[in-house]
């Protein structure tokens, strides 16, 4: 999902920038006053950051014959919520841009958008309407990674559809175009990334869980 | 279903669906090369939409090689883990010295 350094045309880069600006502004302050009011969920929130640095460095190969990786910010919007994760994925984001030359600087605000930002709400939201209609709390942690996963690459796609329309098919030719190279591929990896979501959530609500649900009661299946 | 047993298929599930397209897709023609990144492929998507596109900035520094940038993706994967590691181990051993009187739990 990350738009490569230089390829978004100078006004979407600035676009995309100013919209992904407010949600990390509230994701800042959301994330300081946790980190105030919870010290003690500190370790388990440098560990939702580490699973996205993880998640976000496997490059897994997929059925349509490229290769694409999974975020990982499903766990932490589900365990902190969303404007919290967002500024985790950001900090991803830029230490790819800047160390791996992948994604880049200019084009940092629309991968923030698609990765940080609609991975991380899109991603809560499931996991708000799964716990609302009383679905089994994994299967729910599973829903939310996943289809949070899918639903940055399709933003990713709309993204450079938005800025490439096709000269004869117009928006919808570039945004079916780049939705075949992102979307069709992310779709086994997003499950993959819904397992391994589920995988993690088993080991802190195993280990973790009984100590500091308080903290975060998500870890006692629990939903605010 | 015990814990130990659902986290074992999780894994083995995920690695299924990561192996299987590994051993299945054939490249289309002879010689293609497989498994390429989708972001590069996009890159070529907007070549042949927009021929004449520049891209008008250049990464700050790009790893010399693509052996230091596997470097550098695994220590970034490396991290990760430590981070994630790190967090449980600590609470683990927190749990079992809360409960040591019964190591059963164990």
């Amino acid at each position: 999902m990350h738009i490569m350094e230089g390829y978004l045309p100078i006004g979407h880069a600035v676009g995309w920038t100013l919209v992904s600006a407010p949600f990390l502004a509230w994701g800042i302050k959301s994330l300081t006053r946790q980190i105030r009011e919870k010290p003690e969920a500190r370790l388990v929130l440098g560990a939702t950051g580490g699973f996205a640095f993880v998640l976000s460095a496997l490059k897994l190969p997929s059925v349509t014959g490229s290769c694409s990786h999974p975020t990982g910010v499903g766990l932490g919007a589900v365990l902190f919520g969303p404007a919290t994760m967002s500024v985790l994925g950001f900090v991803v984001l830029l230490f790819q841009a800047l160390l791996l030359a992948h994604g880049g600087l200019t084009t940092l605000g629309a991968n923030t958008f698609s990765m940080a930002i609609v991975g991380s709400f899109v991603a809560y939201g499931v996991f708000r309407c799964g716990s609302a209609v009383r679905l089994p709390f994994n299967l729910t942690v599973f829903f939310a990674a996943a289809i949070g996963d899918l639903a940055t690459y399709v933003v990713t796609a709309l993204q450079l559809a938005l800025a490439f329309p096709d000269p004869v098919s117009g928006l919808n030719g570039s945004a079916m175009k780049f939705l075949g190279v992102f979307a069709l591929t992310q779709i086994p990896l997003a499950m993959v990334e819904g397992l391994l979501t589920v995988f993690v959530m088993n080991l802190l609500r195993g280990h973790v869980g009984e100590q500091i649900s308080r903290f975060v009661p998500v870890l006692n299946g629990t939903v605010r | 279903m015990n814990l130990k047993r659902q986290n074992l298929l999780l894994l083995f599930s995920g690695l299924v669906l990561v192996l299987v397209p590994l051993f299945t897709v054939k490249p289309e023609k002879e010689g293609d090369e497989l498994f390429l990144g989708a972001d590069d492929k996009a890159g070529g998507v907007i070549k042949e939409l927009s021929p004449g596109y520049k891209p008008w900035f250049v990464p700050l520094w790009e790893p010399p090689s693509s052996e230091i940038q596997s470097l550098l993706f695994s220590l970034q994967a490396a991290l990760g883990t430590g981070a994630v590691a790190y967090c449980l181990g600590y609470y683990r051993g927190k749990r079992r010295a809360l409960h040591d009187d019964d190591p059963a739990r164990y």
